[in-house]
């Protein structure tokens, strides 16, 4: 059956339950993207009612529709350019009056809108009675009343909305929000050129318009030029002059005093609609906020939460992390046995599965770190969060919400940079996803505790917070860095709600936490699949390696001997024998292994690359573990323990010995772990980055100047170290 | 009762209320504030400073609202006497 199709966008202010009523029209079935070449999330989902298909998109909250930041420009130009069948504005009822600023702004761009004043219990209880059939009146707009998170009107919402879809006129122009004379004057003189400058064609109401123009809307006087060409720049020189004269009667520019304006409008609305009683209304968010964001109490409680969350994130994580780790051994194992041995068998376990495995092991922290978030930001303590942090942050020329992605970071970067999405101004983001990097994931504590432990055995401990100290600083010098050159002009202004704190719901915590896990397993998992394959290709090819001596012969050779020795020896020398023996063939199978590495592709780019790093003091078998360290940062552990050919790979007492035996002093030592400190971070959160960001170049930008600074770090220490 | 002072929202103490004479700077913070409500003539309660004396907390029409001293600098201000209910 073919069913007719309407395209319904929801806006709202950012707190005004727009999500949960989002959530609750379209539950799992939505969908998570970005909005195209923007870092704005873009939701959305499919549903069925009263014999329609309805595509429902979540626009971004915001304020008002300003082309000032991202969030209001893709919300503005969606409803602009892709003309949806109806906007449903969700208005926070016991936040009226701000919420008519957008609600105006919707008006006035002459799109067929619907008004749903969300939490009106709660507005009722706060005092506030709104006449919502004068409101419909006043404004020439259907209203309805819904409580988001009961799930109450939001059906009688759809319903009214679909039918003013269908047959549902526009705003009459006498309920469009009147301005001074002066300014209604420039309006209608402006509005004539562009009547004769249009044909009837002209895609945007004509009124909104002239009333950009007016306000000197930058995205709308480029629009203006695509669209009419040359004959645009009368008008927009028309337009200047307007401005001047405005200016000059109200001796201040025109967008400010239509502002003042609207609100003006929206004061008048509101004495008509809005009966406050005298009850003295309680504020039980007031009061919270009176232990929280407490002068002495403040800092000590969001420490506590902090912690609670990495305790929840990292320790109760480990658990479930543990199982998915036995069960990825135990599939591999399993696998062993059932498939084959050949190139299959190795491609399947030593690419594939140990390449996923190995992030996948990271599903729990995510899930619960996520969680944590969610509950954050849902209860309203995220704005808290960054009331508390904004001034510290703020020396690095970030935003007080950028604090929680950089703590994660100490955890795992990939979940860190992920949780940048909080952050609402994109310089804000990108720039806390640039410098998260650097601080010092626990996956490169392994690397630590091998070089430290091994070469300043009694200051390691000194040695290891030194790192995450140097790798803090070179988050607040790239912090202030980047935003003096990349991230030039203004701040974005702080100005912030601290919204009224509310009982989180689970569904909406739950529907949180699974899109973060979805978009973690599906995007990660190929770009670290294909990463870990391409990785164990270069480690086991070539697979016909000149071995410069025959290992085959050799260990065919060393069990022939012992075993006539073995026959000929007395029981209790046998044993000794059988020892020796074994060693003997684990020596070969490891020097095989070691010239394997040495040959394969990956040594042989290892030993091209080396030169690059001599001056860190680093030879071709640290090149090569800091290489591999790029698909996980742990890796260069593992790496090296091949390379110095100790038993069972990790184990670092005898990895410690190899490594105190071969030729690295402790000024490499210590340049090295610089380098694993600061260089590329690892494919999964390169990926992020460049989900994140929403631009490879990032990524990129990323790789290089981490790896840059990472180089730069490492040479200043070994050249420096040596002197001492 | 004389006419107190025009002072900035910056220079305002915790729990003083006033009401907004002006607001300047430049053209995003100052669309920005107004767009948030803080438009010429309304009345606010300075709730609190935030542990480490910025930003800062107040309330107008029964919203909380955070802005950095720095952009409370720019807003001008007249104080009330009455204090906040």
């Amino acid at each position: 059956m073919d069913k007719k199709r309407l395209r319904i966008a929801l806006t709202g202010n950012p707190n005004s339950g727009k999500t949960t009523i989002f959530n609750h029209l379209t539950g799992t079935r939505q969908k998570v993207g970005n909005w195209p070449g923007v870092t704005v999330e873009k939701k959305e989902g499919d549903i069925e009612k009263s014999g329609f298909g309805l595509k429902i998109i979540d626009l971004p909250g915001t304020y008002s529709l300003t082309p000032f930041s991202i969030e209001e420009i893709v919300a503005r130009d969606f409803i602009l350019e892709e003309n949806p069948d109806v906007v449903i504005d969700i208005i926070d009822a016991s936040n009226l009056e701000r919420s008519l600023y957008l609600a105006n702004q919707l008006r006035e761009l002459d799109c067929k809108v619907v008004f749903a004043l969300n939490m009106a219990d709660l507005a009722e209880s706060r005092g506030y009675r709104i006449d919502g059939e004068k409101l419909s009146e006043l404004l020439g707009v259907p209203v309805v009343f819904t409580v988001g998170n009961k799930g109450k009107g939001i059906d009688e919402m759809l319903k009214i909305a679909v039918e003013h879809a269908v047959s549902g006129q526009g705003i009459p122009e006498t309920r469009k929000v009147r301005y001074s004379k002066d300014i209604e004057n420039a309006i209608s003189e402006l509005r004539q050129l562009l009547e004769e400058e249009t044909g009837p064609e002209f895609p945007y109401n004509r009124r909104w318009t002239v009333i950009k123009l007016i306000e000197d809307d930058a995205v709308v006087k480029r629009r203006l030029g695509q669209i009419l060409g040359d004959s645009g720049g009368e008008l927009l020189e028309m337009a200047q002059q307007l401005r001047a004269r405005l200016f000059e009667l109200f001796n201040e520019e025109p967008e400010i005093v239509m502002t003042d304006e609207r609100y003006g409008f929206i004061e008048g609305i509101i004495r008509e609609v809005v009966t406050a009683s005298k009850r003295r209304r309680v504020d039980i968010s007031r009061n919270i906020d009176l232990v929280l964001t407490n002068r002495f109490l403040g800092f000590p409680i969001f420490i506590f939460f902090i912690w609670a969350m990495f305790q929840l994130t990292f320790t109760l994580g480990a658990y479930p992390m543990e199982w998915l780790e036995q069960g990825v051994s135990w599939l591999s194992s399993g696998l062993g046995a059932v498939v084959p041995p050949g190139i299959f068998r190795e491609f399947l376990l030593d690419g594939v599965i140990a390449g996923v495995g190995s992030v996948i092991v990271f599903l729990p922290n995510i899930l619960l770190l996520f969680f944590c978030i969610a509950l954050f930001e849902d209860t309203g303590y995220m704005a808290r969060a960054a009331f508390l942090m904004d001034r510290i942050m703020h020396l690095i020329g970030l935003h007080g919400k950028s604090f929680i992605p950089m703590l994660m970071g100490f955890g795992c970067n990939v979940p860190a940079i992920m949780a940048a999405r909080t952050l609402e101004s994109r310089k804000d983001r990108i720039l806390t996803v640039l410098i998260t990097p650097f601080m010092s994931c626990s996956a490169r504590l392994p690397v630590y505790i091998v070089l430290a432990g091994t070469f300043f055995a009694a200051h390691a401990g000194t040695v290891i917070f030194m790192l995450y100290l140097a790798g803090i600083a070179a988050a607040i010098l790239t912090g202030r860095l980047f935003r003096s050159f990349l991230f030039k002009g203004e701040d974005a202004p702080f100005v912030m709600e601290l919204p009224p704190y509310r009982m989180p719901m689970v569904k909406s915590l739950l529907i949180h936490m699974w899109d973060r896990a979805k978009m973690f397993l599906k995007k990660m998992g190929g770009v670290i699949l294909v990463g870990s394959v391409i990785i164990w290709v270069l480690s086991a090819y070539p697979k016909d390696i000149d071995y410069s001596v025959d290992y085959e012969a050799r260990i065919d050779k060393a069990m022939q001997t012992y075993d006539k020795q073995q026959e000929a020896a007395l029981p209790e020398e046998a044993e000794r024998l059988a020892e020796q023996r074994s060693e003997k063939i684990d020596e070969l199978i490891r020097a095989r292994r070691v010239e394997h590495a040495e040959k394969s592709y990956l040594g042989k780019i290892g030993r091209v690359i080396s030169p690059v790093f001599k001056p860190l003091g680093i030879d071709w078998r640290g090149s090569v573990a800091i290489l591999t360290g790029f698909v996980a940062k742990e890796v260069v552990v593992s790496t090296m323990g091949v390379l110095y050919a100790v038993e069972g790979e990790t184990e670092s007492e005898a990895l410690r010995s190899a490594l105190r035996n071969s030729d690295i002093t402790p000024a490499a030592a210590l340049a090295m772990m610089v380098f694993v400190l600061l260089y590329i971070p690892c494919i999964a959160a390169v990926t992020a980055i460049a989900r994140e960001t929403g631009s490879v170049r990032w990524a990129f930008l990323s790789v290089g100047y981490t790896t840059g600074v990472a180089w730069l770090a490492a040479f200043v220490v070994y050249q420096g170290a040596r002197f001492f | 009762m004389e006419k107190p002072e025009a002072m900035l929202l910056s220079q305002m103490k915790e729990g003083q209320s006033g009401r907004i004479v002006s607001v300047n700077g430049d053209m995003r913070l100052r669309r920005r504030i107004l767009e948030m409500g803080l438009t010429r003539g309304t009345e606010f309660y300075i709730e609190k400073y935030a542990p480490l004396r910025d930003p800062m907390e107040l309330t107008i029409k029964g919203v909380h609202l955070s802005l950095r001293v720095s952009e409370a600098a720019v807003i001008t201000v007249e104080p009330l006497e009455l204090t906040h209910g």
